[in-house]
């Protein structure tokens, strides 16, 4: 396949950045899109050029790490994690602009490469359950009903790639805020800060600078792990939950 | 010693464990816990330790330590804790539940790991980790970690590879994921109370050694180029295998062996390097551009019937077309009490045999077809295919993704790829190296796994390591502190990073022709060529030479573009390349002394008449620890071998089979 490449290259944080156009010849349609930026870049370093910047690690789909728009969609057009997503997918002659996250809760580092920290801050305000380690009780003490586990590990699956905030127009993190939410929310260990739990997290998400939800659906659209947007429903009625309870 | 091999090494004095309390096995952790000293709650906050890496083992090393009150600064390369490669395993993690009723046990769960391992792990450390594995599983429930459930509410478990009773925990393909952001979101806890600073897009360059101990390491800030010095009272390596010396690995794109080899170095001894495992179910490989090789979850094994054709000439066939009768189940024929579920080593090496006899499947890679069937038609015709699904979905949709086939409709091909490695830093029963302060976890470490690991144990380890073990024991070390003040400024300290920063600078200096990719990937190929599935003399002695050439030619002609105070991945890449040239050597050095085969490390010397691993317990039961000797230039000399004899108090050592 041959393809043309608009890729948004920004030297640093607070240099001026552009898309640049870069021809490619013979690609296979078995690679991974990662893999298609690896041979450019090997070209480019080949050239005396600086090769484009981007995140990946496990290449896997599960790390979260990778994360480019492509053509205007979080992840590109498969539903997946841009590592997962291959040539296949795309067409011979095709033009495909490659673009860092759009969110300025994600401010850029350089080149395709963006700060997701605002996440880990999310979930340091509170999205865990305090237990310390070495004194749990036995597992199977507290037994939890298999629609519970089951919808908690489906809300768990969220990997923080970042690609809700990418695609929602408002670049809100509630799909994001909401899985957690749910996770926690489902298992009988979570209840005892559960309404602590979502004020402090919503506070710290508003604090970021992420915008406010307007049920798009935009989100759980591009979600890599398709997380449906009923846990923006059980995030909305959590907060409601711990607005009365507080009062 | 032949004669040959004096030329690569000389033999230095044995070493030995001195930590292991003198008492029966089962008494032995509860044991030291009570002997090991105590820090007083509010003397803690005046200790810290550093914490490299953020996976299983570091992550949750670094949580427990900040709520026991110790002040920790915790490192990883990648933008959140919450990426570390732990997340990537897909299966399960053991323990010794025994909630199945089916006869398990820590004894046999401490049985399976030593014969899984071919005896050639400490059985006292093995044990350990055996004894502290309901406790993980406890912890992590209350964690929240939402492991498969039955409809009454209780844990589900399943089977996994080498063992005959259901003592794996399971979050669908995502276990590891699941547990480590169970660590994760512990680790961010701490850091919300202020007892953990987390560095991000950090990578330790160097150790810091201030009278003989581990005190501190310098990182490069990847973000802004700048080098940082850190100390701290005591230093925990948690940082992975090494596993991309292979260059295609299961292993995520930024595993490296930095930190290990940095220590190793510095007088840290890495133990048993040769032993790599190659895992069973991985995608094949596809083409030249691969970055990077899939692992299909070895729960498959479970359901999956593996196979390739009786004759050579059928093997283009649609697998379709080829009738029951004509295929060979070669597993399930040459092992039937175990069958598709005989350990990875087994089942690997047996599918190079079958390939090797040109009976593989899928597409030629070079002359040859590297792939065997894993078909699911008599698990979906017996479960039905929504069954099925609940099971492997998430497994049967990224294969689909990555090949375009569909595993509902044919059987899936696979082919076996270096996944995990069980060398690694040598470590006493405390988890301390061969340097006072400097304790290793994980994967960085060698102590549980042997020759060989049983699926679902590497989560077992990091966990146990990183919530149960180093807790206890370098509070031990820390009761004896607080060490001496060390100056960040001190002439010895700056020396150390103005030696990371000539490195750094050399690197982006050499201008040559050839990118660091390419460096890599030729090592790859060595290293897989005589140092993978199957080693032998004549090979290895290939390895070592071509290894040398390339590593000469590395210094002399990569290219490196960009400048150093800037987010750099090729210089990130450089360096670890750089210093994966330097373990590749000393992985073979390590294969070509060990002329015994055991567990993963297969020597064709050594084999019985049906091909089977051939062990050589008179001349080889031990753990092999080299000691780092720079040659004049401070390049790689001979390295010093220290033998760490292995005694099996516990258990019988025998030939290891699965007939």
């Amino acid at each position: 396949m041959n393809l043309t490449l608009k890729v948004w290259r920004q030297e640093g944080p607070a240099a001026k950045g552009g898309l640049v156009t870069y021809e490619m010849t013979d690609v296979s349609p078995d690679m991974s899109f990662l893999e298609m930026l690896d041979v450019l870049n090997e070209r480019l370093v080949a050239e005396s050029e600086e090769p484009i910047a981007f995140d990946s690690d496990c290449r896997e789909g599960i790390c979260g790490m990778c994360g480019l728009m492509i053509s205007g969609e979080a992840h590109g057009p498969d539903h997946t994690t841009t590592c997962q997503l291959h040539m296949r997918t795309f067409t011979d002659g095709e033009v495909i602009t490659v673009e860092p996250w759009r969110a300025s809760a994600f401010p850029i580092i350089k080149d395709l490469v963006v700060d997701r920290g605002s996440f880990d801050r999310i979930i340091e305000s509170g999205g865990y359950i305090s237990v310390n380690t070495g004194a749990a009780p036995d597992a199977h003490a507290t037994p939890v009903p298999k629609q519970n586990a089951d919808r908690a590990f489906m809300a768990a699956e969220c990997i923080g790639c970042g690609a809700c905030v990418a695609a929602c127009p408002n670049g809100s993190a509630a799909l994001f805020l909401g899985a957690k939410i749910t996770h926690l929310g489902e298992l009988p260990q979570g209840q005892a800060e559960r309404s602590a739990r979502v004020t402090s997290m919503v506070d710290q998400h508003d604090a970021e600078g992420f915008g406010g939800c307007t049920n798009i659906g935009e989100c759980s659209f591009a979600c890599p792990k398709e997380i449906p947007l009923d846990v923006i429903g059980q995030l909305n009625a959590d907060m409601r939950n711990a607005a009365r309870s507080s009062r | 010693m032949t004669d040959t091999l004096s030329e690569f090494f000389t033999e230095g004095e044995p070493i030995a464990d001195t930590q292991a309390p003198k008492v029966p096995i089962d008494k032995m952790w509860t044991q030291r816990q009570f002997d090991a000293g105590l820090v007083q709650p509010t003397n803690r906050g005046k200790l810290s330790v550093i914490v490299v890496g953020t996976g299983l083992a570091g992550g949750a090393a670094a949580a427990t330590l900040g709520e026991a009150g110790y002040h920790v600064k915790s490192f990883c390369y990648q933008d959140s804790p919450r990426r570390a490669h732990s997340i990537a395993a897909q299966g399960g993690i053991n323990a010794a539940k025994n909630y199945k009723e089916d006869g398990d046990s820590t004894y046999r769960l401490f049985y399976d790991t030593e014969k899984g391992g071919d005896y050639r792990s400490r059985e006292t450390n093995t044990y350990r980790l055996a004894e502290v594995s309901a406790n993980i599983i406890d912890q992590c429930v209350a964690q929240g970690v939402p492991f498969a459930r039955e409809y009454g509410g209780l844990l589900d478990n399943r089977s996994f590879g080498g063992v005959q009773v259901s003592r794996t925990f399971y979050a669908r393909g995502q276990t590891g994921q699941q547990l480590l952001i169970g660590a994760y979101q512990a680790l961010e806890r701490q850091i919300a109370a202020g007892t953990v600073d987390e560095y991000t897009r950090h990578e330790m360059l160097e150790l810091i050694i201030e009278d003989g101990r581990a005190r501190g390491i310098v990182a490069r800030d990847l973000v802004t180029g700048e080098l940082e010095t850190h100390i701290a009272d005591a230093v925990v390596l948690a940082s992975g295998g090494y596993g991309n010396v292979f260059y295609l690995s299961t292993n995520a794109m930024g595993s490296n062996v930095t930190a290990s080899w940095r220590a190793h170095r510095k007088g840290a001894y890495m133990a048993n390097p040769c032993y790599t495992q190659i895992h069973p179910t991985c995608i094949p490989v596809a083409g030249d551009y691969q970055s990077k090789l899939t692992l299909m979850s070895e729960s498959l094994r479970n359901d999956g019937r593996i196979w390739v054709p009786k004759r050579a000439e059928d093997c283009d066939k649609d697998p379709q077309d080829i009738a029951e009768e004509d295929r060979d189940y070669y597993l399930e024929r040459k092992y039937p009490a175990f069958g598709n579920l005989v350990p990875r080593d087994i089942a690997s090496r047996q599918a190079k045999v079958v390939c090797d006899e040109g009976r593989g499947v899928g597409p030629k890679v070079g002359d040859f077809r590297r792939g065997v069937y894993l078909d699911f038609a008599s698990a979906i015709e017996r479960l039905g295919e929504d069954a099925i699904r609940n099971k492997y979905g998430n497994l049967f949709d990224m294969y689909m993704r990555i090949t375009g086939e569909d595993p509902y409709k044919g059987p899936m091909r696979i082919y076996p790829a270096v996944h995990y490695v069980m060398g690694g830093l040598w470590v006493d029963y405390d988890l301390q190296s061969s340097i006072p302060g400097l304790f290793v976890a994980g994967e960085a470490n060698f102590s549980d796994h042997g020759a060989n690991r049983l699926g679902a144990s590497a989560l077992m380890q990091g966990l146990a390591d990183g919530y149960f073990v180093l807790p206890n024991t370098i509070r031990d070390y820390l009761s004896k502190g607080p060490y001496p003040q060390v100056d960040e400024n001190s002439p010895a300290v700056a020396e150390v990073k103005a030696a990371v920063a000539d490195r750094t600078e050399k690197l982006l200096s050499i201008n040559g022709e050839r990118t660091v990719d390419s460096f890599h990937k030729e090592l790859g190929h060595i290293m897989w060529e005589y140092c993978g599935m199957e080693r032998n003399e004549e090979g290895l002695l290939k390895a070592i030479d071509l290894i040398r050439s390339l590593r000469e030619e590395f210094w002399r002609n990569v290219k490196v573009p960009g400048s150093a105070d800037t987010l750099n991945q090729s210089l990130e890449k450089a360096g670890r390349v750089a210093d994966f040239l330097e373990l590749g050597e000393l992985m073979c050095i390590d294969a070509l002394h060990r002329s015994e085969s055991c567990g993963c490390h297969f020597r064709s010397e050594s084999q019985t008449e049906d091909g089977e691993a051939l062990r050589d317990d008179e001349d080889f039961a031990y753990v092999a620890a080299w000691e780092f000797q720079p040659d004049e230039a401070g390049l790689p000399g001979k390295p010093v071998l220290h033998k760490e004899d292995l005694t099996f108090e516990a258990i019988e050592l025998k030939q290891r089979s699965y007939k």
